[in-house]
């Protein structure tokens, strides 16, 4: 046996590929929840009822959905460029943290569009330093930058820790550790009435919109694609590889950045060191489901928003615990990376 | 009559609706060297990955000393005696000669593996047919030549009788193409018998006694090699008459491109040592050498790729020395890269892409930041037809190209902004010859319009067609210019193996 290169990937096959890889990810845990002595038809029913049974499930599934979208932004944006940035969630947290620290008082008096923007930029900032540090030191001195964005996540999240237990500690709530709340007048306004989904989703899809069109019509995107596809010649043909990478390290931090403003000044409105059930690894996940595609992006994130939101439902109807979800979403990641290699490669005998 | 070691019988293989050989027959005597000739495409390495198994063929046989093979088994290949030396080597860099050698000879499961006993085997070898090698040696520190040698072990250490050698001179220098065919000469006297694929006209003339030309898929001529010329078999291969353009005398005009002491240093290692040059209008100056000696240097400086440590390198007398690669362009040199897959174009991404991606700047071809991709694609356009690449719209994928319609797409996007300088680094490597006089067209057309061409090649042949003066580069040193006129095989040889003055002799 051996594989063969296609001579085109299809647009098909880039298609069907996640829908496969989903597929073969539900049968493969089907296993495991039948292990723990539940009809796999059931908690699979029970899922998708838990994230779209109801009005309020919809939104739910929306409202986790949103962050989603902009860490797996981050993540396909990095990753097209051969930016190996594992470290969404450390610049999500900045993002959060800037948020609810610049937004609890610092900003009174500025009028309210403004101050949201300001904070909206200060997260993306934050997230963008958070990452151009890791590419810098990749540039310069080779160091792998898998190694320090992971690595980072742990330490921003323990200052996070130190913040929300320390100058930023929330005077009002009795001893828990969340920061300072942002100030009710710059939380972003409700999509649905009576919800928890807020104008943070269509900030996400405008992210997207840009993003693609930054990808396929500006000149940055246009280098930016030879870079990561093949350094060498887009280097011999004048794209200067090290600040293409700096701006790409750039715009993906940012938009992990704004994942976490989004998320305080929507549905938290503070920070804690357990705000985020993993949104920038999930963001992960989420840009190989898609392809590393904008477009995809979108629907990557509501599958994985489906997974975690239903799988909580589920856990509550069947006693399945809600780590399948992970498990789910581990392997899928998995089936879709086999699947990509298929959509390249055809196999021979 | 000998009866032949080697016969195949009516093969064709389809692949879909295209056909890659056609009911190809030939045969090998013993203690013959068959030379396979044909352009790239013409269905040569298929025919070769058949009778070796690694395909099945559609139609035919392989009969190997009178008993046919069965198809698609490389293990049956290899127990009737069949050797394969690969194009791309299939080595791995991080195991010794030894071990590689006995990968696949030996079950996996034998704890005692007879290594003395193999040792002293391939000494044997390395004695009888001349293949001077270190078993002990790591895979990846050895050069391209002493790889293909250890290949050639590898298939005589499984008492191969009838060795195939797929392109053996593709990634070798002169010097050391011309070692290997004195060594298959050699063990043809010890009775193995030999197929080589080329596509080079006087290796297949000074190696082998018979040639089989094939041309899209079918064979369409055999020729005693002692009875034939190089211009029939060109001819024979392509199909038409194809004969290399050469330079006609004119007039130069005054200097474009000046290097005085240049000197680079990279990595520690000097890879240029002071070297003087200088380019004149509606010139092309030829540099020769054996490869690794300081050509890719000197293609990477005057790309904008590396800076030099000392000297002077002036473009129309404005220093150039410490620009980047978008400077040059932007100045108007252009650059045709000696590794075409590698440097010379994303092969993902589409022609249109390709065309543009060195003057993406420019406002031709974006706007405020945003690339204006119906000019860009008109102007991919353009350059399909004006340089004939053939199987090309502005939407193909770059990577589907041909070696040599790729290469036409790369020299076309240089050529069509009228450059006032070319560096053409071994513009020709692996082409076949319609490609290569379409190339060397191409550049002696650039050079009556006026542009000076600075011409890297280790083909002397080529460097002493199309150049108007050849200076030779040795160890990251280049000697005194000499009038292409003056440059006889002898010269250029004795220049080549760092003999400066020799020109003085002649």
């Amino acid at each position: 046996m051996r594989f063969e290169r296609r001579a085109d990937v299809s647009l098909t096959a880039l298609l069907v590929a996640p829908v496969a890889a989903i597929l073969v990810a539900l049968v493969l845990c089907a296993g495991l929840i039948a292990a723990a002595g539940v009809s796999p038809l059931t908690a699979y029913a029970e899922m998708l009822h838990g994230a779209y049974g109801s009005r309020l499930a919809v939104t739910e599934t929306l409202t986790r959905a949103s962050p989603l979208i902009l860490t797996g932004l981050a993540a396909a944006v990095a990753f097209r460029a051969r930016l190996w940035n594992i470290g969404g969630e450390g610049q999500f947290y900045i993002g959060a943290l800037i948020t609810a620290g610049l937004g609890h008082s610092l900003l009174a008096g500025l009028p309210v569009p403004i101050a949201v923007a300001v904070l909206m930029l200060a997260s993306m900032a934050g997230g963008a330093m958070l990452l151009m540090g890791p590419a810098l030191l990749r540039l310069r001195f080779g160091v792998d930058e898998v190694v320090t964005t992971l690595l980072l996540n742990f330490i921003v999240i323990l200052f996070v820790g130190l913040m929300v237990e320390g100058p930023l500690k929330d005077p009002m709530a009795f001893g828990w550790p969340q920061s300072v709340p942002v100030a009710s007048d710059l939380r972003l306004p409700d999509l649905v009435a009576r919800s928890r989904l807020h104008v943070g989703l269509l900030v996400a899809l405008l992210a997207v919109a840009v993003v693609w069109v930054v990808q396929m019509r500006t000149v940055f995107g246009a280098e930016t694609r030879a870079a990561g596809l093949n350094p060498r010649a887009a280097a011999f043909a004048g794209v200067p590889l090290g600040r293409t990478l700096m701006l790409v390290a750039a715009l993906s931090g940012g938009l992990a950045g704004l994942a976490g403003a989004i998320e305080v000044l929507g549905p938290t409105g503070y920070v804690t060191t357990t705000m985020s059930p993993g949104f920038g690894y999930a963001g992960i996940v989420v840009a190989m489901l898609a392809a590393l595609h904008p477009a995809g992006v979108v629907a990557a994130a509501v599958f994985v928003a489906t997974v975690f939101v239903g799988a909580d439902a589920m856990s509550r109807a069947t006693g399945v615990p809600s780590f399948i979800a992970d498990v789910l979403m581990s392997v899928s990641l998995l089936a879709m990376l086999t699947a990509l290699l298929f959509t390249t490669y055809r196999v021979r005998r | 009559m000998t009866r032949p070691v080697l016969e195949l019988n009516r093969i064709t293989k389809r692949f879909g609706g295209l056909v890659a050989n056609d009911a190809v027959t030939l045969h090998l005597m013993p203690g013959e060297i068959l030379a396979l000739l044909g352009e790239n495409g013409a269905g040569k390495t298929t025919l070769m990955n058949i009778l070796f198994g690694h395909y099945t063929a559609d139609e035919g046989e392989v009969l190997v000393e009178g008993t046919p093979l069965p198809p698609g088994k490389p293990r049956a290949a290899i127990a009737a005696g069949v050797g394969m030396v690969h194009q791309h080597f299939t080595l791995a860099g991080n195991l010794t000669v030894l071990e590689n050698i006995l990968i696949g000879s030996e079950p996996l499961w034998r704890l005692d593996s007879h290594r003395a006993e193999a040792r002293a085997r391939i000494a044997n070898i390395a004695e009888t047919f001349g293949l001077p090698v270190n078993p002990d040696a790591r895979v990846a520190d050895l050069s391209v030549g002493e790889r293909q040698r250890v290949e050639i072990i590898k298939a005589l250490y499984r008492k191969a009788r009838i060795l195939i050698l797929d392109e053996p001179t593709a990634v070798l220098a002169r010097p050391e193409a011309e070692q290997l065919f004195r060594t298959l000469r050699g063990m043809t006297e010890g009775g193995l018998s030999i197929i080589f694929i080329s596509h080079k006209l006087h290796e297949v003339m000074s190696a082998s006694d018979r040639v089989v030309v094939l041309r899209g898929g079918k064979v369409v001529a055999e020729r005693k090699t002692s009875a034939t010329t190089p211009s029939e078999l060109a001819e024979l291969m392509v199909g038409r008459q194809v004969t290399r353009p050469r330079r006609a005398a004119h007039t130069t005009g005054k200097p474009v491109i000046v290097a005085q002491g240049l000197t680079v240093d990279e990595a520690g290692k000097r890879g240029l040592d002071a070297v003087d040059f200088q380019v004149c209008e509606g010139e092309i100056l030829g540099i020769v050498g054996v490869s690794g000696n300081g050509q890719a240097v000197l293609g990477r400086v005057l790309s904008g790729l590396a800076r030099p440590s000392s000297g002077r390198l002036t473009f129309q007398d404005s220093d150039i020395s410490r620009l980047t690669p978008r400077d040059l362009i932007r100045l108007g040199l252009g650059r045709v890269p000696e590794d075409r897959h590698a440097e010379g174009a994303v092969g993902e991404l589409a022609v249109w892409e390709n065309a543009v991606l060195e003057r993406l700047k420019d406002p031709a071809f974006s706007r405020r930041g945003f690339v204006r991709r119906a000019a860009a694609r008109a102007h991919a356009a353009e350059l399909i037809a004006r340089f004939d690449i053939r199987g090309a719209t502005p939407e193909t994928r770059t990577r589907l190209l041909s070696g040599g319609n790729m290469q036409k797409l790369i020299l076309g996007r240089n050529l069509a902004a009228a450059p006032r300088f070319l560096l053409a680094n071994q513009p020709t490597r692996g082409l076949d010859e319609g490609a290569i006089a379409a190339v060397h067209a191409e550049l002696l057309a650039a050079r009556e319009a006026g542009a000076a061409i600075l011409l890297i090649s280790e083909d002397l042949e080529e460097a002493s067609a199309l150049s108007d003066r050849i200076q030779a580069i040795v160890k990251g040193r280049l000697s005194q210019p000499i009038a292409s006129e003056a440059a006889d095989a002898r010269t250029l040889g004795l220049m080549m193996a760092g003999v400066w003055g020799a020109q003085d002799a002649v």
